[in-house]
């Protein structure tokens, strides 16, 4: 049996958005900008996708979603941008952003303290979430920018952004958020958010990789990140990526369809395997169960570092992540874990476990077999853990 | 960086069979204990290195002949990645049947060599050599501990990076094993740096009495004394064990003066031409630029592009080294 326990790295494309995809390679594969017949062909599922993803995070007309190559270039845009609509020629020189961010916004934000922007970065309390008087104290009258994830890759902690995005409207700042995890989990809406920017991936809610978008507010200005073209109204050069924008539509109209799935079946799973892992004496998961997406659980096994744990569900046919995916060849102990202040102890020992809504039940059964049996092999071969053979027996 | 990396891989990939193996199946898992000593007639030694909190543990227990010093059983335990158990089982078998004395020669290369499948191709990536390193230091744990002295007698017990308890020591002696030549090598291979990043360089959160970039520094210029020690002593000993290659560049210099006064400048002169030479520089692709500027006849001379050129050169790389390159200004 395989299992896929990393949606929150990357997902399946859902066969539905898949067969939506398709013509647009061999058949309809004019370019959309030019002026003939088979470019054409394609403009009504473009313009079908855009209202998918409008009715999708509830954007209205006025405002802009701006298809990108995926949450990385939105988030660097809206970044660096920014630094050159507000910071550069303004009076403003200062960003506020959290510690357990995505490195595509922590590393677009450090790149810019390179260029004399003062950047705060907000800690975390033990749940992995910041405070919202800690925000509050840190904006001043030369903040620009807040940037603040929805949803945490590694926890599944959800931020409290409405109340993020009423305190930036009323002290006069931009807010950005990264959308990426939250998107297909929890309901997003621009409007009751305040946001002035979001960011998200299409591959994260079962859409094709390569493909994402920023949604600008109406009237915001914003520099292009590319220049060279007059794609997307001159706001994002590069020739439109036909079958990706009409999969990522399908995607986002299938996702939001799918949000109670998400919060009853889905969860349903995710507590079950939860519960079940929590009963190994000496783990610990971040963060409670309702303050989380429903898919998620980042979890310290006491005595098992990360990386061994996940060769042992490897070789189960299991795939799960210590931590960021895209950093997984690092040595850094989980940033998030020990942002969080976790014990040093624990912050080599996270597994992230991320279900999505293909997830079976007879997946998770097997998943907590698996693990269980990994946790036995590797605490017996653990320096820093005192096996325990009376549980081995009792549970196993 | 190049296009074998640009994609990445999974870092599995590149663990040999026998990583993968011990992996799955360590061979000297497990604890030895004062009943198994007394057994087998030997002293019983326990030594920890490293801690959870940096990722990497290791515990090695040995059973030591006291009579002969030989070590008769070794076993491991491990908080780490699959690496670190397999190089910490591989670790325990090498010391199996040595002395003390002789195990603590046990360096981190052994034990990655000791892993490799075939022998040109590493057991482990890069950045994975690190968990080598532990099972190399916590065999000077033991042996201090069975000898009972301090462990700073077998290595420096200044400690560098607290983050990853690497010390001093270690960290020298891993420059000159591996011959590294950046502070990321240096966290590759030992861990240091990897965490808070403050003994990497000064300016980081907290001050520190060492900085990897110091210790890199003199380290390299220790090496390279011990370098120029050599040619020195090789001069005197009348041999000529230096390659060419490996002189210092004012060396390389003098050799091939001396080759262009005893073999060309003759040959020159008599045509009324001469040539002198301007500089010498490593190029990175391993070959000795030389520059040089023709002087009287031979400049401007329609062969001192090509036919002199070329006896120049042929006349150096047969007499000093292939690697020489001549590069008229």
């Amino acid at each position: 049996m395989r299992v896929y326990l990393d949606n929150n790295a990357t997902t399946i494309v859902d066969p539905k958005v898949f067969a939506d995809m398709e013509p647009y390679f061999c058949q309809m594969y004019g370019n959309p900008n030019s002026l003939h017949q088979f470019g054409s062909e394609s403009h009504p599922a473009l313009r079908k996708a855009m209202d998918q993803l409008y009715a999708g995070i509830n954007a209205s007309d006025d405002d802009d979603i701006v298809i990108t190559s995926c949450a990385t270039e939105s988030n660097n845009w809206v970044i660096k941008s920014i630094y050159n609509d507000y910071i550069l020629n303004g009076d403003k020189d200062h960003i506020i952003t959290s510690e357990v961010e995505h490195p595509a916004v922590g590393a677009s934000c450090k790149f810019l303290e390179g260029l004399g922007v003062k950047v705060t970065y907000l800690p975390v309390n033990t749940d992995g979430v910041i405070s919202v008087e800690d925000l509050k104290n840190a904006i001043t009258d030369k903040t620009a920018l807040v940037s603040i994830m929805w949803a945490n890759n590694e926890t599944g902690m959800i931020f409290p952004i409405e109340e993020i995005g009423a305190i930036c409207k009323e002290r006069g700042v931009l807010f950005h958020t990264d959308a990426v995890q939250a998107i297909g989990k929890i309901p997003v809406d621009v409007k009751k958010a305040n946001v002035d920017f979001l960011s998200f991936s299409a591959h994260k809610f079962h859409g094709p990789k390569g493909v994402g978008a920023l949604y600008i507010k109406g009237g915001q200005q914003l520099s292009p990140f590319f220049h060279g073209g007059e794609h997307m109204g001159g706001r994002r050069s590069g020739t439109l990526n036909v079958a990706g924008i009409v999969g990522m539509g399908k995607a986002m109209e299938l996702a939001v369809e799918a949000l109670d799935f998400e919060k009853s079946n889905v969860r349903r799973l995710r507590d079950k395997l939860e519960d079940a892992l929590l009963q190994i004496p000496e783990t610990m998961v971040v963060g409670t169960k309702e303050q989380r997406v429903p898919n998620t659980i980042l979890i310290s096994v006491k005595g098992i570092e990360g990386e061994a744990m996940l060769w042992d569900l490897n070789q189960s046919g299991i795939g799960a992540s210590t931590g960021s995916a895209c950093a997984s060849e690092a040595l850094e102990s989980n940033p998030v874990m020990e942002a969080i202040g976790a014990e040093a102890d624990l912050a080599h020992t996270a597994l992230r476990l991320s279900l999505s809504r293909f997830t079976t039940e007879a997946e998770i059964d097997f998943a907590i077999e698996v693990i269980q049996k990994a946790v036995v092999r590797l605490r017996a071969i653990s320096s820093t853990y005192a096996y325990a053979p009376e549980w081995h027996v009792s549970k196993l | 960086m190049a296009k074998n990396s640009l994609i990445g891989g999974s870092i599995w990939e590149e663990y040999s069979q026998k990583v993968q193996d011990l992996m799955n199946h360590p061979q000297n898992m497990g604890e030895l204990t004062e009943e198994d000593a007394k057994n087998m007639g030997g002293k019983l030694i326990i030594a920890d290195f490293g801690a959870e909190s940096c990722g990497d543990a290791v515990r090695l227990y040995w059973i030591v002949d006291e009579a002969t010093e030989v070590i008769k059983a070794a076993k491991f335990k491990s908080f780490g990645c699959g690496t670190a158990i397999a190089s910490s089982d591989t670790m325990a078998e090498l010391c199996i049947g040595k002395t003390v004395s002789e195990a603590v020669k046990i360096t981190n290369i052994d034990v990655e060599k000791a892993m490799r499948d075939t022998p040109d191709i590493p057991a482990v990536p890069p950045q994975k050599m690190h968990c080598s390193v532990m099972a190399y230091d916590v065999i000077k744990a033991a042996a201090a501990s069975y000898k009972g002295v301090d462990a700073a007698s077998f290595e420096d017990d200044i400690i560098v990076c607290e983050c990853a308890r690497v010390s001093l020591g270690t960290i020298k002696e891993v420059i000159k094993i591996n011959n590294l030549k950046t502070v990321e090598e240096i966290t590759n291979y030992t861990k240091a740096g990897a965490f808070c990043k403050s003994c990497i360089k000064p300016g980081g959160h907290e001050a520190r009495e060492y900085y990897l970039v110091d210790i890199l520094r003199d380290t390299r210029a220790e090496m390279e004394h011990d370098h120029l020690l050599a040619i020195s002593n090789s001069k005197i000993e009348g041999s000529n064990t230096v390659n060419f290659d490996d002189l210092t560049v004012v060396k390389k210099f003098q050799q091939i003066e001396a080759i262009i006064d005893e073999n060309i400048r003759p040959m020159l002169v008599m045509d009324g031409g001469n040539l002198e030479i301007l500089d010498i520089k490593e190029g990175s692709d391993g070959m000795t630029d030389v520059y040089i500027r023709y002087l009287g006849a031979c400049s401007g001379c329609a062969s001192s592009s090509t036919g002199t050129l070329f006896a120049i050169e042929a006349v150096l790389q047969e007499k000093l080294s292939k690697n020489i390159r001549i590069l008229p200004i």
